[in-house]
């Protein structure tokens, strides 16, 4: 039996802050979650891909998807959470912009049963290359409950709290959390399993899921009285913590960095006064005046954009207008930079580390510290390790896409378009194909308005899982409104990056209820593609080549799907 | 175990299962009755990138709060490879026990380091480094150079570089470890003991 399905309440066992979240919903008796995959947010889909037939087992009733993207997802989380069930959707911070326009909009009709929406932020962009995102506004601006753990086993209380909460006041619950929580690993206290009896049904109630003025006005009255209601909770809740100090200074913060900052505290025998918020949204307000109105300075510890910061200002303002109050610097800085600037604040860019924190509380409460971290890091700066970028695998499949266009194109007159996935490493110094690279779905988009306008060549690459998330308007689009991009599919039949997830084009297995494949070729001929092949790029390189050659002259958009496995994909 | 925190790093490159290692640690510093918490990096890793992890352990007296190790604060670097040893050195102070595999691993398109300009550059930091060809003895001996992990982890272990004993860390690879590569496993452990 897989270990994170033990029903021994009482028991420790060892779990990462994504497979802390999975058990909070396994605890809560969840019975739907749907994920498109992102790191860092995999694990929590990979976990219920893996143990779903044990898990129905105990729930009959369960089903997990990987759906087609993250606003799917989000939409079928709340289609189960509309018919009285427990769901959970999760992806990374990315999947929210996906989600986004649905998002909103569920936020004023709300749901039936629970739901928990999961993001992943992944500050220092260890896994991410668009952005450096903070979910946090997000929340205040779709008025929707934001908790924040800091540990594995936050991760889980905080699950179980937050499915609670949706369904005691019908309204979508976020935990966001961020790379060093969600990958950070420590003994976890097993609760529970629930199973609760449930039957899912959808009650006809236009009043509460159909939107239109007059009607969507006074949803969204009725979203912020909830808001409200759930501010007096998040008042009283255990979520948030005083831990009792004897200073005039005190700390506010949240998430990862609270546990910088106790191990600052700790570091520096300092006994100050600190806030700890797992209830982000909505704020508060008064349990953080009482505690600003006997500080003299504050030191808010956060990640990225200064948010919290922000709100303490707002407080401060009505609650002890003295009250100095240090975080961010106006201008952003990076991380590193800390150190040489010697300034008691934190970066804006970048993930914290805890001698940040160090440093920042040190120079916040005046004391000195013994070790010379700038002198250290100096010492350190002056090796040279050539670093080691991320390139595709030995024997990988993508090489002869790549090393068949070098052989064809003309490089300097044609635009490369990139986009998300493994063919995005087209950007390392031995590929070097990649002219622009944005958002899944956008490579294609781009490429319309490019040769639209500039009457330049573009070749554009999409993925296999890419081209069914977001790639399909885009390349309708380029035939409606008539431009050439060539769009080579780069199909290795899986989601490689994430760590090999199936995708709609390799259907599913019979275990998983079997379903047919669904072609891409098929899709990009009824989106009426005339030029089209599909080559096995390995098997059939001249073929290959040829196909590059002769679409590159077309005036119409054109496709080459190139298919070939994913070495691990073989492997299997 | 002294009453203080004790701070672990391990570097190396993708595929030398620096998360395994990372889970076994874990794992015997739960059976040893530990406070603990552990970092880990997905995303990149299975493509030749470095991969770095870390945990940081003490007695229950003791909270653990930061999963990640602070600069110049580790109190043993485990390098599954020598030009990784380098970037860990931002962990490394003069009281910082390297334990590094004698194996190099080139740097596709941005130059590698040769073994003596590495370790020059590591003695600046630390005198205490122990360098062992773990690949080599893994592959002569067990026929698999990926046992190299195993084989240090233990090794550690069992002449006191980590405070985790060798039965806890026993235990451990027998849970993390899947039932058809354990017998190999357990061998890496045992021809550390022989060591």
């Amino acid at each position: 039996m897989e270990e994170i399905l033990l029903n021994k309440p009482g028991k420790k066992i060892i779990l990462l802050g994504n497979e802390a979240i999975c058990r909070g919903a396994i605890e809560s008796g969840v019975d739907f979650v749907s994920t498109y995959p992102g790191t860092p947010a995999s694990e929590i889909g990979n976990v219920f891909w893996r143990i779903q037939k044990e898990f129905k087992k105990i729930n009959p009733n369960f089903h997990f998807e990987f759906s087609t993207n993250e606003k799917v997802a989000m939409e079928a989380a709340a289609g189960a959470a509309f018919s009285g069930l427990r769901s959970l959707v999760a992806f990374k911070h990315f999947g929210m912009n996906v989600a986004s326009d649905f998002l909103l909009t569920l936020a004023y009709s709300g749901i039936k049963g629970g739901m928990v929406i999961l993001v992943a932020d992944d500050p220092s962009c260890w896994s991410s290359a668009q952005s450096e995102q903070n979910t946090r506004f997000y929340a205040q601006m779709a008025h929707l409950p934001l908790l924040e753990p800091s540990e594995p086993q936050e991760c889980k209380d905080f699950t179980k709290f937050a499915f609670e909460l949706s369904e005691k006041f019908k309204i979508p619950v976020i935990i966001r959390h961020t790379t060093r929580v969600s990958h950070q690993s420590a003994p976890v206290l097993l609760g529970k399993i629930e199973r609760a009896k449930k039957e899912a049904k959808f009650f006809k109630d236009p009043q509460q899921f159909s939107t239109m003025p007059p009607r969507v006005l006074e949803m969204k009255k009725e979203l912020f009285e909830k808001i409200e209601k759930i501010k007096e909770i998040a008042e009283k809740s255990k979520i948030n913590k005083i831990y009792q100090g004897k200073s005039s200074l005190g700390i506010i913060t949240s998430g990862v960095s609270f546990l910088y900052a106790m191990e600052a505290l700790k570091e520096l025998n300092l006994k100050l006064p600190v806030l700890k918020l797992g209830f982000i949204y909505p704020l508060p307000e008064n349990l953080i005046k009482k505690f600003i109105k006997k500080l003299k300075k504050v030191l808010i510890v956060e990640e990225l954009e200064p948010y919290l910061e922000r709100e303490v200002k707002i407080l401060a303002k009505d609650a002890n207008p003295k009250l100095k109050i240090f975080g961010k610097e106006k201008e952003p800085i990076e991380g590193g930079r800390i150190w040489k600037e010697r300034k008691a604040i934190l970066p804006a860019i970048g993930e914290l580390k805890p001698e940040y924190v160090l440093l920042a509380i040190a120079k916040f409460s005046g004391k000195k510290l013994k070790f010379d971290f700038k002198k250290h890091l100096e010492k350190f700066l002056k090796i040279k390790v050539p670093p080691r970028l991320p390139i595709f695998c030995p024997g990988c499949p993508y090489w002869f896409i790549f090393s068949a266009i070098k052989k064809v194109v003309p490089l300097e007159n044609v635009i490369f378009g990139g986009e998300i996935g493994c063919y995005m490493m087209a950007n390392h110094p031995v590929v070097k194909l990649q002219d622009y690279l944005y958002c899944m779905g956008s490579s294609a988009g781009i490429a319309h308005g490019i040769s639209k306008m500039a009457k330049q060549k573009v070749i554009c690459f999409i993925g296999d899982s890419s081209f069914f998330h977001a790639a399909i308007p885009a390349l309708i689009n380029a035939v409606f409104n008539k431009s050439n991009p060539l769009i080579i599919v780069f199909d290795n039949q899986t989601t490689a990056m994430t760590g090999h997830q199936p995708h709609p084009g390799v259907g599913k297995k019979p275990e998983e209820n079997g379903v047919e494949p669904i072609k891409i070729e098929k899709i990009v001929e009824a989106c009426g593609v005339k030029n089209l092949k599909v080559i096995d790029q390995v098997a059939q390189q001249e073929e290959f080549q040829k196909a590059i050659k002769e679409f590159l002259e077309k005036d119409e958009v054109s496709v080459i799907v190139a298919r070939h496995p994913c070495l691990f994909v073989q492997k299997k | 175990m002294k009453q203080k925190d004790f701070n672990l790093v391990i570097v190396g490159v993708g595929g030398q299962g620096q998360i395994t290692l990372l889970r076994i640690l874990s794992e015997s510093a739960l059976i040893s009755g530990y406070d603990f918490k552990a970092s880990e990096l997905h995303g990149l890793s299975q493509r030749g990138g470095s991969v770095e992890v870390q945990m940081r352990f003490g007695p229950k007296s003791s909270k653990i709060f930061s999963p990640l190790v602070s600069q110049a604060k580790a109190d043993f670097v485990l390098a599954l490879e020598m030009h990784e040893a380098l970037r860990a050195l931002y962990y490394a102070s003069q009281n910082t026990q390297f334990l590094i595999n004698d194996f190099l691993s080139p740097i596709p398109g941005q130059g590698s380091l040769s073994k003596p300009e590495i370790l020059k550059e590591i003695k600046k930091f630390t005198k205490k480094i122990k360098i062992i060809e773990a690949n080599q003895i893994c592959k002569e001996k067990l026929g698999k150079e990926v046992l190299a992990g195993i084989f240090l982890i233990s090794y550690s272990s069992f002449k006191n570089l980590i405070p985790l004993k060798p039965n806890s860390i026993l235990k451990a690879i027998k849970k993390i470890i899947p039932e058809k590569y354990l017998e190999l496993n357990l061998k890496a452990f045992e021809l550390a003991k022989s060591f």
